[in-house]
């Protein structure tokens, strides 16, 4: 176990090394300049050079690179270009927000998804299933932003069940923060239900057809004990696969679901910091989302060994 | 146990299974009769399609996904249960009658406890609570002959072998103490020593509890040693039945005939016949050249393959010191149980495993260590045929594309000439032209490893290495194949590297065998002194655990 988390996380600081070379030479692929941006359309070529040189634009690439990586080693994400104040104080402020609204949205997707898969697999070929499919074909196809606007329209500003838009910290205010992120979560969640919820299903069905679950009705098990103790158990293993996978998925959906419900999270930081071609905090940010996708799927992996008890012996190839 | 006053513990009357519904509906099981009395053991005999396993769920209530009983009467005890509902089957299952399942690697739920499975059983029918069941779930597995039970009950199925997790499911199909226990092929995916192993511990078993026994199995032998009455099914009908030892020593029906003779675990009574009816004129060649020593087409020398153990710096080695000699146009047979190494051999033969050392001669050329073109050349003259038809053929190539494959990898001739030959490989496996534009998937069995064996011959092999080639098929088509093999070798002066665990197949077909196990070799020779007079008292083991073999003898 330890060997294997070592190499694990060998791979994670080596997959992070890239992701930073190629956030680098990507932000600065796009069009537009930062001293420009700074100096305003009008300004003279000279103040422009000499932002330029203050910012360490005027080097060369891999010095540029140099210069960002060892500042991130020493736990400096840099300043901002635009605000003048640390990037770790502007992430620090959102980033909460948008992690608050993806765990609250996988969990809607989880437990909408599994129930929906579930009652779809046991119910094969019979109405539930048929609305189970149905409804995940919707939410599949129909845009985020669009299910929102809708959603704020109906939902808020028609019947007034909920907020349409603003952020509470939970953490200070338990029930309200809740209330408030609710409709966002749900609308972001749903998104991803289907796919949880497709996933369910299959391997479901192949479980329920297995010869040990034949086996277990032989012994005399009820239907009930079947479908839970033994199908869902070992669906949990492909369901626990997408759910790693999508939180990668919810955080870039958090951008539009932010937008729309107007919270102050990484997603609006982001697009803020994109329309100003401000480097440093497109980079940190980036770099923070990706250091999140790799931990998640790094416990995903871990989690395994717990559900399937055929991963604990690990390393060894059987 | 017969007398005919006592009521029958299971009647099965004019009984009717079909899948499907409507117009489409098909009868697996079509008019099938016979009882059980207490106490008894019937085998219900068959190949694959006979209904033998569709009858046996039947009883438990549990077809398989449109398949329901559409006539006839089960009776158990007298109590009607034929159209029971879901209540009163959950209490029969596992509490009246207990269920022995064919496969022990897929039968055990892999993320639970194995100890927890038993106890499940007990619980679901209120035989113990949580705490007795515990305990009695150890008492249960040390009754099926599982060592150390309380530490292996905690354990997980992945953590067993197949014969252990056999011995679990002996002892949940047992757990409630049922009045029948249906044994669905409990042994057919385990080697033979274990197999038997687990036979005599099921008999012993049944025997002091007193549990009726209803075995399913497609080999007559293993019915013949184990069973008091044989029902024999074909097509969805019972064709014969009776006392065991009259079904097989006196069978009545053209089918049970057939059956007996191509079963090859009673070949001891057909070699005896084959040595002086059919056999010489294929063996006579064989026999005339020893004079002056048939030309070898392989020759292996001390191969060996070694294993890195990841994690703990061992070494395991698979393969350890094996030397033989395939001499021209005859068949040398390697024989061993799983993890035997026999199926490494193969594969080092083949090129497509690395030796670690030794060296593998083909034609007098080292191949061992060839690369890239040269060893491209070599597997030309080297054809493999391997175990199962369904997943050695692509399913989206025809078979005419399946069979002029290596030909065209070759190069060898144009369209219409490859055309041709693939007429002229179909007619040597003796399968229709017709076949040529079929998929696999429309063809059966026993025709899709006729396909294999053709495309094994398109590029004119001198050597093809079978690697349990028929161990997959029903034993009348097991029959038809080696039969095949036989007369490709007589009529192309083939050499066959012949891979079994099934001693009985290798009976009937080789020359020579090599025995293995645990990467080595115990014992080689011809097959006439080796299997009549083995010299190992392993492969006397192998030999005394062919189910049948006491039977005829």
């Amino acid at each position: 176990m330890g060997r294997y988390l070592l190499h694990r996380l060998w791979q994670s600081a080596l997959t992070l090394v890239l992701a930073s070379v190629v956030v680098f030479v990507g932000v600065r692929a796009l069009p537009g300049d930062p001293a420009q941006a700074m100096a305003g359309e009008e300004a003279d070529p000279a103040t422009v050079e000499a932002i330029r040189a203050q910012l360490g634009l005027d080097r060369s690439l891999p010095e540029q690179y140099l210069r960002f990586a060892g500042q991130l080693l020493s736990g400096d994400l840099g300043t901002s270009v635009r605000t003048g104040t640390p990037v770790s104080d502007m992430i620090g402020a959102t980033l909460p927000v948008t992690l608050q609204l993806a765990v609250y949205a996988m969990v809607i997707a989880i437990l909408l998804g599994m129930s929906a898969g579930v009652l779809a697999a046991v119910f094969r070929g019979r109405w539930p299933e048929w609305a189970a499919n149905g409804l995940s074909l919707v939410t599949l196809s129909v845009p985020t932003f669009w299910l929102g606007i809708l959603a704020v329209l109906y939902l808020s500003v028609r019947l007034g069940w909920f907020p349409a838009s603003g952020y509470v910290s939970p953490f200070e205010h338990p029930l309200r923060g809740l209330y408030y992120l609710t409709l966002p979560a749900l609308i972001l969640g749903l998104s991803h239900t289907a796919v949880v919820q497709r996933q369910t299903r299959a391997s479901m069905v192949e479980t329920l057809t297995a010869d040990f679950v034949r086996t277990a009705r032989a012994k005399g098990l009820g239907r009930a004990a079947v479908v839970f103790r033994y199908g869902l158990r070992n669906s949990l293993i492909v369901v626990t696969t997408i759910v790693g996978l999508q939180l990668g998925g919810l955080i870039a959906g958090a951008v539009v679901t932010e937008r729309i419900f107007s919270l102050p999270g990484i997603g609006k930081l982001t697009l803020d910091s994109v329309f100003t071609r401000d480097y440093p905090v497109i980079q940190a940010v980036v770099l923070v989302v990706t250091t999140a996708y790799i931990v998640i799927n790094l416990l995903v992996d871990l989690l395994y060994t717990v559900i399937d008890p055929r991963m604990r012996v690990s390393g060894r190839a059987r | 146990m017969t007398s005919s006053d006592k009521q029958p513990l299971l009647e099965i009357d004019d009984l009717e299974v079909s899948f499907g519904s409507g117009a489409a509906a098909v009868a697996a099981v079509r008019g099938v009769s016979f009882r059980l009395m207490p106490g008894e053991r019937v085998a219900v005999v068959g190949e694959s399609g006979s209904g033998k396993s569709t009858t046996a769920h039947a009883v438990l209530g549990l077809l398989p996904g449109t398949g329901r009983v559409t006539g006839g009467r089960i009776l158990l005890r007298g109590e009607d249960i034929t159209h029971a509902d879901e209540k009163r089957l959950r209490r029969l299952r596992g509490r009246e009658v207990g269920l022995v399942p064919q496969d022990p690697m897929a039968n055990l739920n892999p993320v639970a406890r194995v100890g927890r499975q038993v106890a499940e059983t007990l619980m679901a029918h209120g035989v113990a609570s949580r705490r007795e069941a515990a305990a009695r779930t150890v008492e249960l597995l040390a009754e099926a002959g599982l060592p150390e039970p309380r530490r292996r009950a905690r354990q997980y199925p992945h953590e067993f072998s197949g014969g252990m997790r056999q011995r679990v499911l002996i002892a949940i199909g047992l757990a409630c103490r049922p009045e029948l226990l249906i044994a669905d092929e409990p042994t057919s995916a385990l080697d033979v020593t274990v197999q038997q192993q687990i036979l005599d511990h099921l008999d012993r078993l049944t025997r002091e509890l007193g549990t009726a026994l209803l075995l399913v199995t497609h080999d007559l032998g293993l019915a013949a040693d184990r069973a008091d009455q044989v029902i024999v099914m074909s097509q969805g009908r019972v064709v014969e039945a009776g006392p065991a030892r009259t079904v097989l020593t006196d069978p009545r029906h053209e089918y049970t005939r057939k059956l007996v003779a191509a079963a090859p675990s009673l070949a001891t009574a057909r070699t005896r016949e084959a040595v002086t009816v059919t056999a010489p004129a294929g063996r006579a060649t064989a026999t005339a050249g020893e004079g002056e020593p048939a030309r070898p087409v392989l020759e292996v020398d001390r191969i060996a393959k070694e294993y890195r153990v990841r994690g703990r710096g061992g070494v395991l080695r698979a393969v350890d010191d094996v030397s033989f000699t395939v001499a021209e146009g005859r068949t040398l047979a390697i024989v061993g149980e799983s993890g035997s190494g026999k199926t490494t051999t193969a594969r080092m033969v083949l090129g497509l495993v690395p030796v670690t050392s030794g060296s593998i001669r083909l034609g007098g050329e080292d191949v061992s260590g060839l690369r890239g073109a040269r060893r491209r050349a070599a597997r030309r003259s080297m054809q493999p045929v391997f175990q199962d038809p369904y997943a050695s053929l692509d399913p989206m190539f025809t078979v005419e594309r399946l069979i002029s494959e290596p030909l065209r990898i070759f190069r060898v001739g144009d369209r219409a000439s490859r055309r041709a030959r693939v007429a002229e490989l179909l007619d040597h496996v003796a399968l229709p032209a017709s076949v040529a534009h079929r998929y696999p998937n429309e063809l059966s069995g026993g025709q899709r490893q006729r396909v294999a064996i053709a495309r094994a011959l398109a590029l004119g092999p001198r050597l093809v290495v079978c690697d349990e080639a028929v161990s997959a098929l029903d034993v009348l088509v097991q029959d038809q194949i080696l039969r095949l093999l036989d007369t490709l070798q007589r009529d192309l002066g083939l050499s066959y590297l012949f891979i079994s665990h099934d001693l009985a197949v290798v009976r009937s077909i080789a020359h020579d065998v090599v025995v293995m196990r645990h990467g080595r070799v115990v014992e080689q020779g011809p097959v006439e002194r080796v299997l009549s007079t083995p010299a190992e008292p392993y492969t006397r083991q192998l030999l005394d655990a062919i189910p049948g073999s006491g039977v005829l003898g």
